[in-house]
């Protein structure tokens, strides 16, 4: 599997580099964006981007490098990560799968279940933990999948109603069935069932994370269900004349999002300081929307999220230091990211920006 | 017999009907058991209220061709605007005219990006979404350092009594929108036009008439009466901004279009179907009984999703959307 790396990477950048531009560009767009919108409110947009560098670790003013602040970033990275694939594994099969925010709740919820009320060995218990969540994002993912290839509805209705109704479920098992100690916190996950800690709120889920990225990466670009899957995200008319299931691959793609999804809302829920979760849900809102910039800076490329996830998570970790140090509220970072996310949209963008390059010439 | 068979009614309005129909007779259950159906019937048409503007403004809009599903983020930030612009002219239509103005704005935005910038709408659409709600809590924070905000009586727009309980009049002026647009749509040649740009948009060009001026005109069109919808919603019925203002009613909106096939009427209709669900359930959490089984009022929560999920998949399934709706048109 280690192998694989450098092949992935290298199938990532190889040819043109048109699809690293694209996305460096559209980022540099939320980040002007992001400075106007702090000038017109008269803050100083450079004291912001400095602030900004303060969430990935790199301290200008001090000239140094925090590796505690890139922990908390890389911790943002892991559920981004996975909501992103969610995203990108049904943009790879032609859905705008936006459901990853109600399967990371499911998941989230599944994974306090087994971790806070079944005593079970050590080592299986985190594994069992982590599977169940896994399928309970799968099983949430089910829904939208079988309504899409029965019924013909479109996904975006059906993800987000289900987002919704996941997320008056989730907090009604939080409260009625999940608690422990404290009404509105998820009883703590047992000792056997936590990932192993790296630092701050980072763990161990990281590795998986990364692990289940090349996994998809694997099974999207050398196994022949993954080509079927991209085939009919690609052209579907081609895909039904070579006689592919187009249901089977819309089927596989959601489920291997609510996988994703799933372990992402595990990771949430089982990490320090509670080891559970809040039942306003509180820890899990808006990590599933995030993800859909993610995976869009990412070119859907399950190798491609990794670094765009860690770009959000330090974009993410710096909300707090916009907020100490600027005194704007962090949520400056919620508009810049849908300001990517538009500038993401636009193919004309770039091809404008190459026309001005070719007129320069 | 001739006569008979040879009136044709379309599938999708007879399920209307149908649903109309159980509708009353739901009432008439209600008031059987001694729940007051004038708190329902009331409460339905709050609720359909703001669903109606919204899905008509994108009936329009995909029938010309753009599909915007970026109606949540458009309500988050109007609903802001308007409040803002409610409390500082005075009053609380100023508020809504600014709030519909900072919509039609948005629409204005969206629509150079998906027109000329013939971007992937479904993505510009989420984009707007993300942005939203991010920039609802950073402005919220910024002019009021809460993240809620009540809105005193006075610049509400004020309820006219009806035998129904107290209405707002922009129940009156939604219905009268949506039969003013179907009208427009299907009975003068600015609608054909419309029609034409999302089924044939060549046919538009070669026609002499501008695809993009039609798009962008109902790209407009639909920002604004989105954010009517929204600023209605914080001026004229419930007088707060919350973080969680919208909670997923632009995609309810999305529903009923489908629900409705881009015809306004229908989507009027379908408004009311799911707002008498969730005022059903609303009404329901509150009775008496209801605050014995505390755990009930989370489920009941989930009925304004459950049932636009259920009727969409039960009753719509593979529809045609207009042929060009979607895709960005380019002059050849």
């Amino acid at each position: 599997m280690i192998l694989y790396v450098p092949r992935a990477i290298l199938s990532y950048l190889r040819g043109n580099m048109r699809p690293l531009v694209e996305s460096a560009f559209a980022v540099l767009v939320g980040l002007i964006i992001g400075g106007l919108i702090l000038l017109v409110l008269h803050y100083s947009p450079i004291d912001g981007y400095i602030s900004m560098l303060k969430g990935f670790g790199i301290f200008i003013n001090q000239r140094s490098f925090g590796p505690k602040e890139l922990a908390y970033a890389l911790a943002f990275a892991t559920p981004y990560m996975l909501t992103a694939l969610t995203f990108a594994v049904g943009m790879r099969a032609g859905l705008f799968n936006i459901g990853a925010e109600g399967q990371m709740y499911l998941g989230g919820a599944a994974a306090a279940w087994v971790a806070g009320h079944f005593a079970l060995p050590a080592g299986f218990h985190v594994f069992a933990v982590t599977i169940i969540a896994m399928l309970a994002g799968a099983l949430w993912a089910f829904i939208p999948a079988i309504l899409k290839i029965r019924r013909g509805v479109h996904e975006v209705i059906s993800a987000i109603m289900l987002n919704w109704i996941a997320y008056h479920l989730v907090m009604y098992l939080a409260i009625y069935h999940l608690s422990g100690q404290y009404s509105h916190l998820t009883a703590a996950a047992l000792p056997t069932a936590r990932y192993p800690v790296i630092s701050g709120t980072l763990t161990a889920v990281i590795f998986i994370a990364i692990a289940v990225c090349i996994a998809v990466y694997i099974f999207l670009w050398r196994l022949y269900p993954g080509y079927e899957l991209r085939l009919v995200g690609d052209n579907p008319d081609a895909a039904r004349y070579a006689g592919i299931s187009i249901s089977r691959a819309i089927l596989l793609s959601c489920i291997i999002g609510g996988l994703a999804a799933g372990l992402a809302g595990a990771s949430l829920a089982i990490r320090p300081t509670n080891w559970g979760f809040n039942a306003t849900l509180g820890d899990f809102v808006g990590y599933g929307f995030v993800g859909i910039g993610v995976a869009l800076v990412g070119r859907n490329h399950p190798i491609g999220i990794i670094p765009s996830a860690i770009f959000f998570g330090g974009l993410t970790n710096s909300g707090r230091y916009l907020e100490s140090d600027l005194g704007v509220s962090s949520e400056l970072v919620g508009g810049i990211q849908g300001v990517i996310i538009i500038a993401m949209a636009l193919p004309l963008l770039v091809l404008l920006l190459s026309r001005l390059r070719r007129k320069a010439k | 017999m001739m006569a008979i068979s040879r009136i044709h009614i379309p599938r999708r309005v007879l399920i209307f009907t149908i649903c109309l129909v159980a509708i009353v007779v739901i009432l008439f259950l209600l008031e059987l058991v001694g729940i007051s159906t004038k708190e329902v019937a009331n409460g339905a048409l709050f609720v359909m209220t703001p669903l109606t503007l919204a899905a008509v403004g994108e009936c329009i809009n995909e029938k010309a061709g753009l599909v915007n599903i970026g109606l949540e983020g458009i309500f988050l930030l109007t609903a802001i605007f308007g409040v803002y612009g409610a409390v500082h002219l005075g009053s609380g239509v100023a508020g809504l005219l600014v709030g519909s103005l900072v919509g039609a704005l948005i629409g204005f935005i969206f629509g150079i990006i998906s027109v000329y910038g013939r971007a992937n709408q479904v993505v510009a659409g989420m984009g707007i979404n993300v942005f939203g709600g991010g920039m609802l809590l950073f402005i919220m924070m910024t002019l009021w350092h809460a993240t809620s905000y009540e809105v005193r009586p006075e610049f509400m727009i004020s309820k006219i009594s009806t035998p129904l309980g107290l209405l707002s009049p922009i129940i009156f002026v939604a219905i009268a929108i949506a039969i003013l647009l179907h009208f427009i749509l299907h009975r003068t040649f600015l609608g054909i036009k419309i029609r034409a740009a999302g089924e044939k948009p060549e046919a538009v060009d070669v026609g002499g008439k501008r695809v993009d001026h039609i798009r962008m005109f109902t790209c407009i069109l639909g920002g604004a009466l989105a954010s009517l919808s929204k600023a209605f919603f914080s001026l004229g019925w419930l007088g707060t901004v919350v973080k969680d203002i919208s909670a997923g009613r632009g995609f309810i909106a999305l529903a009923c279009v489908v629900f409705a096939g881009l015809e306004p009427l229908l989507a009027l209709a379908a408004a009311f179907i799911f707002g008498f669900a969730e005022s059903l359930a609303f009404t329901v959490m509150s009775l008496p009984a209801a605050h014995s089984f505390p755990f009930l009022a989370y489920f009941l929560k989930m009925v304004p999703y459950i049932v636009p999920l259920v009727v969409v998949s039960i009753f719509v399934g593979r529809r045609a959307f207009p042929k060009a709706s979607g895709k960005p048109y380019i002059r050849e």
